[in-house]
């Protein structure tokens, strides 16, 4: 299919977390759960380990609670 | 995947509609034009003069989806053009408003793949009930009050069943190996498809976002939202009717908060008896193409 639009998004939405999701790269067993319950495509599988792209993650935690061995933690933004 | 739906939508932390969104592109590849009814997703992903879409997309009215996929759908036929017409509405536009077109639809088997993220109330436009929006369950228009919705949601694969479509199936997005499965059984198919997909709203549910998929998995563990689907005519569950009750499910939430034990007792009553006839159903080996 031809796409007659070129797709551009240049909205990061970053700037609405009020929680950041801080992954503990020794407890991740790199099994990318984490990257596809993720509703903004945020966080990433890199080397075996999940890498959040905090331009755009806005902070929901859904990856935080789906993780199985909970190696993500959520904390304040401000710290 | 990131080529074909761009990060940095605007739509809530935590949305199950998006995650569903993510999916269906992800399992149906590039070859595909979109038609988005108005909702939450276009609201989200084409704000002018930017679009978050990395395939061919045509939004249009609450109303006319069906119709304007059903142009398209023909248009790819008569150039010969080898593509996948996928429909992106909410439980508003495919339950309610645009139902005549997509029943119309469906009654011609006109060849699209229909995907209705089902968030159970109108989102987009304020939280007004929606034929979707489950019994008990406190909307602006329906509110706590009065006690919440006094009817039962209804079911829309079922419908789509009773016109003899090739595909119906009724997924969720806390159970992604199946969606994918079914997205993919989809496409392979010819005519009117449908994928009816359970997705959370943060918003309306009144959830912390953190646990969205959690309450999307608990709706079906409780039997509340049941997976399975209706292959040529032949109903199959894809998992066991789930058992667990149903008051953890509707503890989560917010928009149930009011409800009385004895419409707690009601809503458990209901979830136990659909297993069995949704067992009965399976045994039976009924073809529903038949009932035409």
């Amino acid at each position: 299919m031809q796409n007659y639009v070129k797709p551009k998004c240049t909205n990061k939405t970053g700037s609405w977390r009020s929680q950041k999701p801080v992954v503990n790269k020794e407890k991740c067993i790199g099994c990318g759960t984490c990257e596809r319950s993720c509703p903004d495509m945020a966080v990433k599988v890199v080397d075996g380990k999940a890498v959040v792209d905090y331009d755009y993650c806005k902070g929901c935690g859904i990856c935080a609670n789906e993780c199985p061995v909970k190696c993500i933690q959520m904390k304040p933004e401000k710290e | 995947m990131t080529e074909l739906f761009l990060k940095g939508h605007r739509a809530c932390a935590g949305c199950g509609s998006v995650l569903a969104l993510r999916y269906v592109l992800e399992a149906l590849g590039k070859d595909v034009i979109v038609v988005n009814a108005t909702g939450c997703m276009e609201i989200i992903s084409s704000q002018y003069p930017e679009s978050n879409w990395g395939v061919p997309y045509v939004h249009c009215l609450f109303e006319n989806t069906a119709s304007v996929a059903t142009g398209v759908s023909r248009a790819l036929k008569h150039l010969d053009k080898e593509g996948t017409v996928v429909v992106i509405g909410g439980d508003g536009a495919s339950y309610d408003i645009g139902f005549g077109a997509v029943s119309g639809a469906m009654e011609r088997n006109e060849d699209i793949l229909y995907v209705c993220y089902d968030n159970e109330a109108y989102a987009n436009t304020g939280l007004q009930r929606s034929g979707a929006t489950p019994f008990g369950s406190a909307t602006t228009t329906t509110p706590s009050e009065m006690g919440g919705k006094g009817e039962w949601k209804k079911n829309l694969t079922f419908i789509a069943a009773a016109h003899a479509v090739p595909y119906a199936a009724a997924a969720s997005v806390a159970f992604l190996p199946d969606l994918q499965a079914k997205l993919k059984k989809a496409k392979q198919k010819k005519g009117f498809r449908l994928v009816n997909v359970h997705a959370p709203c943060t918003v309306g549910w009144k959830i912390n976002p953190v646990k969205a998929v959690e309450v999307a998995r608990k709706a079906v563990e409780c039997g509340l939202w049941n997976l399975f689907e209706i292959d040529d005519g032949k109903f199959k569950l894809s998992r066991p009717v789930g058992e667990a009750p149903v008051a953890e499910y509707l503890k989560m939430q917010g928009r149930f908060k009011h409800l009385t034990p004895k419409q707690v007792e009601t809503i458990e009553e209901h979830a136990r008896s659909v297993k069995p006839e949704l067992e009965k159903l399976e045994k039976a080996n009924v073809n529903f193409q038949r009932f035409l």
